[in-house]
């Protein structure tokens, strides 16, 4: 069944930005969205994947390992040069990491069949490898249990995943986008994982009529014709795919100014936020929210566009400001730019 | 009117109407919320559904603490050790595709299992991603939660969000003369005529509009009413959605998640519709600055009268869905609470509850299993796997009997580690009475938001009971999102009589529900203890006294570890004989700061007196 095509979301525009930001520019780190009961949160990430621009693999390879690098420690053998090495296209992963899924499944395990039919000690790769140079989501992410939180907070900090169990010794590269989605109402994220994510945002049902009808229409026909629905926007989807594109390749391009370094460094001093992770994932978002506009060079507004996004939770640790933190942004962002 | 004032015979009819609905669509409506006690209501309604319902159509129960490996399939044990290969199991969601799902006591569904339950609605398929296995299995199913919790008890809002239909039982009395039971062949016809019924673009129009001036936020619900309408068309052999199946749909799925009581001329909202048919174009999405149409006010404000005339749909959908308020909106509006805090959207409690009751699962480790543990027989199976040939070679030199196709020995048992938490639950009362004053009830609110950000940061869970006027009302369902505690402190206001021993009488209960679920309470009594409404809501000083220290004196026979804070500007003996009699650790306020009180609250938690 087609998805529900991205360029079929009514507003939300602040989603679907920060969504193309890091389509851009992985770099930028995740995307946490939390939000509203039926807001279309995981609808968005979904759609996402649709747009998403091929990358090269060697082909075979569980790991997507990219054929341009010298795949050195890939344990599938990518390193060695020959007729097995044989660069394909393939689309960008989306995993989805569901719920129930279980730690085995998560970071790979021995497999059963191999052992139990064969006698072998084989190691089957799990949803990390799936996700390597692609995007691993969660939904419902605050309720994901806190065994396999921890091992995510150990792989998105690494890019690497080591696995020791069943006597197998494996490493090897998980570097992903981490998305994430969930309502706040059913618990809060731990504090280390919401670091991990690069952006976050709260969407909010849209409260004018107009809006909410045209969001209930389109869910309507393509809940009855999925596909009639998809062929009516592939034009929209066509478009923002060379937009994307375009933006991916432009951003090594766009330069970013000493004074544009300067006012991320200020805001970021302003608002006391902790570490350098702050200014660097700022200027990154700047730079990539400046390359989809196609400009070459990042300006002010570009900052200002993505400053909440960008900063809101990394506020310093003060659980009862959190409401108001997109708010504590925006008023910082108004004085350093006053300035 | 509420749906409590309605006669029965109307009742029974909608009833009958939501099992015809949802038989029609089970899927696309989502559900039907069955809310009330078992008994012969709930069993018509539920042989009407086995009726109804295609008999092919599988129809299976979700039991309460259903694991997640019967819910989403994994490794079949029993078959894999008998084939010597790995053999899959589906799970009930699987097993329920084109079919239909009933969750008995959806108010206690535990919040992995709603969200595992709402991902299969959502989706209509199932990833599976456990002990090995691998896939997307189709499941589209539609869901009868039973829902049977009491006051503020609810099945989980989450689950809710996605459920058309909801019928409350407690409006259903003794069978009626003269109601027509569901008809089979009407339902199957419908079922078949569903695909080709169309709708125009005003009926999407009229049911937003709606939602919105019935203070429903979620979009969903605009959606599923859309779904009930087409299936009330088809029911009705209507080619198109009429007048009336939006007007059933409204009544069905609107009426019972409204929020607020919209005001009598809804000619205010029907302003905005102009701008409705400016927006049809699906490009006005690729432009940028389109988020600036989220604040454009409707430039047709003078048009509204006439709007309103040229569209009786609207006015037809919005006294259809008034005519089905849930009981207690009204009520609730009474008691001087914002409409948002319905008991409807207050009763979250089955999706708060705490994530890790029971302990949840934490790692395996290798070892023997002794009672009471779980053995992981995934785990198990691995570590015993590589070995399979090697000891099928020593069994075959050596004279052990054969046939086992996998042989595990004492070295491969792995066990499930459980982390086990003694989770707290803070439950707060606040007197919100005029003699507790304002400026006090804004250090009490102050206090209350210090502890939690100290409950936070140990993942305790807080509860808030406000007592004025003449009753206790539960602000907050127990939880650990700041959010809610923050949205509902924000509510509280001040002002009324003191029905202390209503106040008392409702956070003990909070206590004792804490206590059947594993959890510690600690209770904090914030107020003067000048009570002046009775338990029966008059307004008799001396009974109200009596009443409070006979309330004082239950919560020091469930030993109930409280700290009573004494908030009147010159403490006096009375509370402190009150705080006494209920066993409290008695402190007056004046000299106390909010972070001293945190303190106070972290104390008695842990184990303190």
């Amino acid at each position: 069944m087609p998805l529900f095509p991205f360029s079929a979301i009514v507003a939300q525009d602040e989603l679907k930005l920060a969504l193309q930001m890091v389509a851009v520019d992985p770099t930028i780190g995740g995307v946490l969205v939390f939000g509203d009961r039926g807001t279309g949160k995981s609808t968005a990430v979904r759609a996402l994947a649709a747009l998403l621009p091929r990358i090269s693999v060697v082909s075979g390879c569980p790991y997507q390992c990219d054929p341009g690098e010298p795949a050195s420690q890939c344990v599938h053998g990518c390193a060695v040069a020959g007729p097995n090495r044989v660069a394909v296209e393939v689309p960008v992963p989306v995993v989805d990491l569901p719920l129930g899924a279980t730690e085995d499944r998560v970071v790979g395990a021995l497999d059963l069949e191999a052992a139990l039919t064969r006698g072998e000690r084989v190691f089957s790769p799990g949803l990390l490898a799936s996700a390597n140079r692609g995007f691993l989501y969660i939904d419902e992410v605050n309720l994901l249990p806190d065994h396999l939180v921890d091992l995510l907070l150990d792989v998105a900090a690494s890019g690497e995943n080591v696995v020791e169990r069943e006597g197998i010794g494996i490493r090897h590269p998980a570097r992903f986008v981490l998305v994430g989605s969930g309502n706040p109402e059913e618990g809060e994220l731990r504090p280390q994982l919401l670091d991990r994510f690069g952006l976050s945002l709260d969407v909010k049902t849209p409260q004018d009529i107009p809006t909410r009808v045209e969001v209930v229409k389109r869910r309507a026909a393509f809940d009855r014709s999925p596909k009639a629905f998809a062929e009516e926007f592939a034009p929209h989807e066509d478009a923002l795919r060379t937009t994307l594109r375009e933006a991916r390749t432009r951003l090594r391009e766009v330069a970013v100014p000493d004074a544009a370094i300067q006012r991320a460094a200020t805001l970021c001093q302003a608002l006391g936020t902790d570490g350098l992770r702050g200014e660097l994932t700022l200027v990154r978002a700047a730079r990539a929210a400046a390359s989809l506009e196609g400009e070459s060079e990042v300006a002010d507004r570009h900052l200002k566009r993505v400053a909440t996004l960008a900063l809101r939770h990394r506020l310093r640790r003060n659980p009862l400001d959190e409401a108001a933190s997109s708010v504590r942004v925006e008023r910082a962002v108004a004085e350093v730019f006053a300035a | 009117m509420s749906a409590t004032d309605r006669d029965p015979a109307a009742a029974w009819a909608d009833a009958a109407l939501a099992a015809e609905l949802f038989a029609v669509d089970p899927a696309g409506l989502g559900g039907l919320c069955l809310r009330g006690w078992p008994g012969p209501a709930r069993d018509r309604i539920c042989a009407w559904l086995r009726e109804l319902l295609p008999s092919e159509a599988p129809l299976l129960r979700v039991p309460l603490h259903i694991t997640d490996d019967r819910l989403l399939g994994g490794l079949s044990l029993a078959a894999t050790l008998r084939a010597g290969r790995v053999v899959e199991e589906r799970g009930l969601l699987a097993q329920a595709h084109g079919g239909v799902l009933l969750a008995a006591m959806a108010e206690r569904l535990e919040p992995n299992v709603t969200a595992q339950l709402c991902a299969a609605l959502d989706r209509g398929a199932v990833q599976l991603e456990r002990e090995g296995l691998t896939g997307n299995i189709p499941c589209r199913v539609g869901l009868v939660a039973l829902d049977e919790g009491v006051d503020e008890e609810r099945a989980p809002a989450a689950l809710r969000d996605r459920l058309a239909l909801d019928v409350d039982l407690g409006t259903l009395a003794g069978w009626p003369e003269g109601v027509e039971p569901p008809d089979r062949s009407r339902v199957q016809q419908a079922r078949a005529r569903l695909a080709s019924v169309d709708f125009d673009e005003d009926v999407v129009t009229a049911l937003c509009t709606a939602a919105l001036a019935l203070g429903i936020d979620s979009l969903r619900a605009p959606l599923l009413s859309l779904a009930a309408a087409r299936a009330h068309a088809a029911l009705e052999g209507h080619v198109r959605v009429e007048e009336e199946d939006a007007a059933a749909a409204a009544r069905l799925v609107l009426g019972p998640r409204a929020t607020r009581v919209p005001a009598p001329p809804p000619a205010e909202d029907d302003a905005t519709q102009q701008g409705g048919d400016a927006e049809e174009e699906p490009d006005a999405e690729e432009e940028p600055d389109d988020g600036a149409r989220d604040e454009s006010p409707p430039e047709s404000e003078p048009l509204s009268d006439a709007a309103a005339e040229q569209r009786p749909l609207e006015n037809v959908v919005l006294e259809a869905a008034k005519s089905a308020l849930p009981a207690g909106l009204l009520d609730a509006l009474a008691l001087g609470r914002e409409a948002r805090s319905t008991p409807r959207r207050a009763g979250q409690a089955g999706a708060l509850r705490a994530s890790n009751e029971g302990g949840r699962p934490a790692g395996v480790v290798a070892k023997q299993p002794r009672s009471g543990e779980r053995l992981n027989v995934v785990e198990t199976l691995r570590a015993a796997a590589p070995w399979q040939l090697l000891r099928k070679r020593e069994r075959a030199e050596g004279s052990r009997p054969h046939g086992r196709r996998v042989e595990i020995r004492k070295q491969d048992f792995r066990v499930t580690r459980f982390r086990q938490r003694s989770e707290t639950r803070v439950i707060f009362a606040v007197d919100a009475s005029g003699s507790a004053a304002l400026q006090r009830l804004a250090e009490a609110k102050g206090a209350v938001e210090q502890v939690l950000a100290d409950c936070y940061v140990r993942r305790d869970h807080v509860a808030l009971v406000a007592f004025r006027g003449t009753s206790a009302a539960l602000l907050l369902s127990p939880t650990r999102s700041l959010v809610s505690v923050r949205r509902s402190l924000a509510r509280l206001a001040g002002g009324g009589t003191t029905p202390l021993a209503a106040g008392i009488d409702a956070a003990l209960a909070l206590a004792l529900d804490a206590r059947r679920r594993g959890q510690t309470p600690v209770l904090v009594m914030m107020t003067d203890g000048r009570a002046n409404i009775a338990r029966d809501g008059r307004g008799d000083r001396p009974a109200a006294e009596a009443d409070a220290l006979s309330g004082a004196r239950l919560v020091k026979a469930a030993d109930v570890r409280t700290l009573f804070l004494d908030t009147s500007p010159r403490p006096r003996p009375a509370a402190r004989l009150l705080a006494t009699e209920m066993g409290a650790r008695y402190l007056p306020l004046p000299y106390l700061d909010a972070a001293g009180i945190s303190r106070q609250v972290q104390s008695l938690a842990e184990g303190g007196r």
